[in-house]
């Protein structure tokens, strides 16, 4: 047990010292949810129709994005052949790691929700689904997206593979969470259906993610 | 030549300790005064009340955003053009400072906005054209932190600036344009300023206050920059003996 403490130790460590993760992901998240009313046009009516639809989205490929470093560095200088050979079961350090990236990477793009939501015009009310939404959902897509950084670790230019790998699987985490968003402010549906059905993919996530991971490091590493 | 002479760092490490004592008390002393023009002999708005009085925090700001913008893009001249030495330094020492600026402009401007019109933010040519400068800043200060060695991080980000630029004059004409909420011109315009000069005159005392500020803290970011780059190159150096 004190393995895995000292894992997300130094994941954390290492994520605040290098930086970058965070506050890049940050302002890429901020920088999409300016290019929509490039596209769409300045009507605030819409932007806040859409608006929980538009911080989901951006949310997604803003932790897509980070996915990357999550075994790349180790990998290029040795440590994920360690944590292999180490007595630390694959599974439970894998989990440790995509923590660490979750809570480095995935809450501060839920911190950035008020503020971006003010740039959407998104009701107080709204706004709390969405960042609720979020910070529920946000471990799932970091555990789902560990699959893909653990299938493409070994590829040097994993980047866009990585998408490709990841986004599929993270459609459901998607609809249920702009659905609890959205019935915060339309529709028929109450807040507690798809919110409820959105943690249970976060569990699961929580449980499948890891164990795809480590057996695509095992069979990827060999 | 006076900034030739600084081009050497020693001296001019040596110019900003004689200089920058000074400098803060001049801050110091221009805020008092235009803080004690701006909120207790100004006059009051007839129709937004006191709450015209954000507008000597805003305006400055703003004015002082595009500046750092400015003093980047010349001191990526200096780096790309002139080889001046101190030309990284200085644009490195901008940019939190123009990042700080323009952030202060839209939540003051935000704050104001509120009960003037209604909405925290809207999407109009001015607002989201400083928006989109303050992105680039934080784009360059991303770009110094990601690439490793500083003088190749001096190019990409002089580029990244000069190219960046060109937001500066949309920036200044979004409100004539585009049809908006924001106040057009008042002040830099072809037929003079058309305020009063009851509010006028402390607003200019509140921008050379701000520019003053800019300059005290530019200055002492670049004394920290040369003495972070010191410490940098004796720890490699101490590395490559002991290793």
């Amino acid at each position: 047990m004190s393995g895995l403490a000292a894992l997300l130790r130094r994941d954390l460590r290492l994520a605040v010292r290098l930086g970058g993760g965070a506050p890049m992901g940050v302002l890429f998240f901020l920088i999409v949810v300016t290019l929509v009313p490039f596209a769409l046009g300045p009507d605030l009516a819409l932007l806040r129709r859409i608006g929980p639809a538009i911080l989901w989205l951006g949310a997604l490929l803003a932790s897509l994005l980070a996915l990357d470093r999550l075994f790349a560095a180790d990998h290029e200088d040795g440590s994920l052949d360690l944590i292999l050979m180490s007595s630390v079961s694959l599974e439970l350090a894998v989990a440790a790691k995509a923590l660490a990236h979750w809570i480095t990477t995935g809450l501060p793009l839920v911190i950035a929700v008020p503020v971006l939501a003010l740039f959407l015009g998104i009701e107080p009310w709204t706004m709390g689904a969405v960042a609720l939404t979020l910070l529920v959902g946000t471990p799932a897509l970091t555990f789902i997206g560990t699959v893909g950084a653990a299938l493409a670790v070994t590829l040097r230019r994993g980047g866009l593979i990585l998408a490709i790998l990841v986004l599929p699987l993270t459609i459901p985490v998607l609809i249920f969470g702009v659905a609890a968003a959205n019935s915060a402010s339309v529709g028929p549906v109450p807040f507690g259906v798809p919110f409820t059905i959105l943690c249970g993919l976060t569990l699961i996530s929580l449980v499948i993610g890891p164990f795809a991971a480590a057996a695509a490091l095992r069979h990827g590493l060999e | 030549m006076p900034l030739l002479d600084l081009a050497n760092p020693s001296r001019f490490l040596s110019f900003v300790d004689r200089v920058l004592p000074w400098l803060v008390v001049a801050t110091i002393v221009v805020f008092a005064v235009g803080l004690y023009q701006a909120l207790l002999v100004a006059p009051d708005d007839y129709q937004q009340g006191a709450t015209v009085k954000i507008m000597f925090i805003h305006v400055p700001n703003a004015w002082l955003a595009m500046f750092c913008w400015v003093v980047m893009s010349i001191a990526a001249l200096g780096t790309l053009v002139w080889r001046h030495p101190l030309a990284d330094v200085a644009a490195k020492a901008a940019a939190p400072l123009g990042a700080a600026f323009t952030f202060l402009c839209l939540l003051t401007g935000s704050l104001w906005g509120r009960p003037m019109w209604g909405a925290y933010w809207v999407w109009d040519g001015r607002l989201t054209s400083v928006l989109i400068l303050f992105i680039m800043y934080l784009a360059v200060l991303a770009l110094w932190r990601t690439v490793e060695d500083p003088s190749r991080a001096a190019r990409a980000a002089a580029i990244l600036t000069l190219l960046g630029a060109v937001n500066l004059p949309i920036i200044k004409f979004s409100v004539d344009w585009w049809a908006t909420l924001h106040q057009p011109a008042s002040v830099m315009r072809l037929g003079g300023p058309t305020i009063h000069s009851s509010i006028l005159m402390p607003l200019l005392i509140m921008g050379l206050a701000f520019m003053l500020l800019f300059l005290t803290l530019h200055l002492a970011v670049m004394r920290n920059e040369i003495l972070r780059r010191r410490v940098r190159t004796l720890r490699l150096m101490q590395a490559q003996a002991g290793g």
